[in-house]
């Protein structure tokens, strides 16, 4: 199965059973990630955006590989991927702070957070976008960490 | 006015979104196609109608959602409610900590483990496989994961196979996704008690 899940935990081409057997999950994971990386109703997010703040989370997770290919499609943004980068170049910050915030301490955000980046006249839309981007990621992101330790456990 | 709900808790609150929901009169035909309003099924949670916003992702998720809780075979139902619950205490994640520890509780006829979760936290006495599989979603839920080969080990020889350590991921890793919309989109409220 070509999916970026498996083949970042190098499962991509000798899965083993159980996975063969949840097949449809990783099938339905990977139009998933095409629907928040690629969607064609991306709206203030451009692909290239969303590839980028990909890049930064797959950082933020310590996978570097994944954050690699991730930035590959990034283009202009492709800074932004380095956590160092507040977004202030891009008039970014403070949707790179909020992004910062759900992926790495998730626990402490609070209504505060939705209202700076209505303030900051980002569309209720385009904030629901941000969080389905942001928590496709925190969900694939762990399901590699998860599967290569399955993978060494029963190596 | 509405209380918010800081602790943890089996009674299910109500879920108040901080952004608006997609009003159904203004909707699009692809989201009332994601939605899958009928004349016979018009009543849609005002969560669902938040994440109508992103009708791309909706139309992927709740399938994904309902493979990885509900399909046969590998781990028990009520182990990846456990699995669920660790993944939303990780987050305080209040509303989804209460749907799946009710459903924990529902479907072993027994409130003991999630009474002991929310009375003593992370630590609280669990028997050695429930302690693995929590301890294990808990360190695959920290940011980044904190599960090892220590946590891998626990769940082999608590006696878990393969599958179930797959269903186990899955469930888990699927909260690090539900918590950071339900919890950062919306907040778990006690509607106003009717005076008189």
């Amino acid at each position: 199965m070509n999916t970026t899940a498996l083949k970042s935990a190098g499962l991509g081409n000798a899965p083993g059973d159980a996975v063969e057997g949840r097949a449809k999950i990783f099938k339905m994971t990977q139009a998933a990630e095409e629907a928040v990386l690629r969607p064609q109703d991306y709206g203030r997010w451009s692909h290239e955006l969303r590839a980028a703040f990909a890049a930064r989370i797959a950082l933020q997770y310590d996978e570097r590989a994944l954050s690699d290919q991730y930035a590959a499609s990034a283009g202009a943004f492709a800074s932004l991927a380095e956590p160092s980068q507040d977004g202030a170049d891009d008039g970014l910050e403070t949707v790179v702070a909020f992004m910062d915030k759900v992926a790495t301490d998730t626990r402490n955000v609070t209504a505060a957070d939705i209202a700076g980046l209505q303030a900051a006249g980002i569309s209720d839309a385009d904030i629901v976008r941000l969080c389905e981007l942001n928590a496709f990621l925190a969900y694939q992101l762990r399901v590699i960490a998860g599967l290569r330790l399955m993978k060494d456990g029963y190596a | 006015m509405t209380e918010v709900i800081t602790k943890f808790t089996r009674t299910v609150p109500h879920w108040q979104p901080r952004v608006k929901p997609v009003d159904l009169k203004d909707a699009s035909a692809d989201q009332l196609a994601a939605l899958q309003v009928t004349p016979s099924n018009t009543k849609i949670s005002e969560y669902v109608l938040t994440l109508a916003h992103d009708v791309e992702s909706l139309q992927v998720r709740s399938p994904l959602f309902n493979a990885i809780m509900y399909d046969r075979g590998g781990m028990s139902r009520a182990e990846r409610e456990l699995g669920a619950l660790a993944a939303s205490m990780v987050n305080h994640c209040i509303y989804c900590a209460a749907v799946h520890a009710a459903r924990h509780a529902d479907l072993e006829k027994s409130t003991d483990v999630t009474d002991k979760l929310f009375r003593d936290g992370a630590q609280a006495e669990l028997d050695p496989r429930d302690r693995a599989i929590f301890d294990f979603a808990v360190a695959l839920s920290e940011t980044p994961s904190q599960a090892g080969p220590q946590h891998m080990a626990a769940l082999i020889s608590a006696g878990l196979d393969e599958a179930e350590i797959l269903d186990l991921i899955l469930s888990s890793a699927l909260f690090g996704w539900a918590n950071r919309l339900m919890h950062v989109l919306g907040e778990p409220v006690r509607p106003p008690k009717t005076v008189g």
